[in-house]
């Protein structure tokens, strides 16, 4: 379980991002994470909520957005959704899909600060 | 009270993602060929990599970095091979990241090395989501531990380049589909290279040895390109 890690380094940035803006009153965190990131949304919920204590963003919420897995398909040279994260082919051709477009992402999107 | 939208669109592992790129540029300066393994604990790291040390380094300077929760038992076992090995203890870290591959490259000259292999905390999940600055990474599965894992773990397998299946020698023993677990691994990584090997009876060690050298051979290249 590496959730805590990427919950205490998740907090650092945005710490970092609202010192840089004069001091953020963070009351939401929007997160996109991507269902190929190898992190676990029950568990980086958890974490998150350990890690905030005694920082900033104590009292803080993380919404997570997820992020399907999405590859390219050369055979109809257009983004598909596989059938499953363990069958990446076209749904359409069956054609094997190498590139990933998304999935991947473990990404702060936005923040919900008092204003 | 009201509340505003700040865009941040920030990267959660940019930090390791910077780290691992500055690593990264640091081998190819080197002409260093740095290939991690990953695997769950117990499909047999140590033992493949002690073989390799052992048959690399009677031509080429060899070094190893080894991680694990607790123990330097894996770094006695590979310094037999080389003495250029060095344990990264984590302590309580299922994962190793950019940071302690760096810190544990320390005064060593990368240049005097021709082969970095770094051998992961025995893992499935978390180390998939850490770039340690490899040109190759390797995931291992055991013939033991059965076909269906690259179903289970796809991640980790979608994240490395070559997937090497281990204990073939055990493989009749524990009724190995090897066909399925080809098509399994083919599931996750389309066009991914398999390699079954045994570190016992040293099957498949030369079609591995093979590869490294054409690695080596890139790498190369691309420090010559890097010179320009």
């Amino acid at each position: 379980m590496h959730e805590l890690s990427i919950a205490i380094s998740m907090i650092d940035q945005i710490i970092e991002e609202s010192e840089s803006r004069g001091g953020l009153d963070v009351e939401v965190v929007h997160l996109k994470l991507g269902v190929f990131s190898g992190v676990d949304k029950a568990a980086l919920l958890f974490s998150y909520e350990l890690a905030c204590a005694d920082t900033p963003l104590e009292g803080s919420r993380l919404l997570i957005e997820t992020i399907p897995l999405v590859i390219y398909c050369e055979a109809c040279q257009k983004n598909r959704i596989p059938p499953s994260i363990y069958q990446l082919c076209c749904p359409e051709c069956q054609t094997p899909g190498q590139t990933i477009v998304s999935g991947r992402e473990i990404e702060v999107a936005s923040l919900e600060v008092a204003a | 009270m009201s509340t505003r939208i700040v865009e941040v669109r920030a990267k959660v592992l940019k930090q390791n993602d910077l780290l691992a790129h500055a690593l990264r540029e640091r081998f190819q300066k080197s002409g260093t060929c740095v290939v991690s393994l990953v695997s769950s604990p117990g499909s047999g790291k140590t033992a493949f990599l002690e073989k390799l040390l052992g048959a690399l380094s009677r031509d080429y300077r060899v070094a190893a970095l080894v991680g694990d929760l607790a123990t330097e038992n894996d770094a006695a076992r590979l310094q037999r091979a080389t003495p250029n090995v060095r344990q990264i203890t984590t302590g309580t870290i299922c994962h190793l990241d950019a940071q302690m591959v760096e810190a544990a490259l320390e005064s060593w000259r990368l240049e005097t090395i021709d082969f970095l292999f770094i051998e992961n905390v025995g893992n499935l999940v978390c180390p998939s989501s850490y770039d340690l600055g490899e040109e190759l990474r390797f995931v291992l599965l055991s013939a033991t531990e059965g076909e269906d894992k690259p179903l289970k773990y796809p991640t980790i397998f979608n994240s490395s380049d070559v997937a090497i299946i281990t204990k073939m020698d055990l493989a009749d023993a524990a009724d190995f589909d090897l066909a399925a677990a080809r098509q399994n691994i083919e599931g996750v990584r389309p066009g991914m290279k398999v390699v079954e090997v045994s570190s016992k009876t040293g099957l498949g060690m030369g079609e591995v040895l093979d590869l490294l050298h054409a690695q080596l051979a890139r790498s190369r290249e691309t420090q010559v390109e890097a010179a320009l």
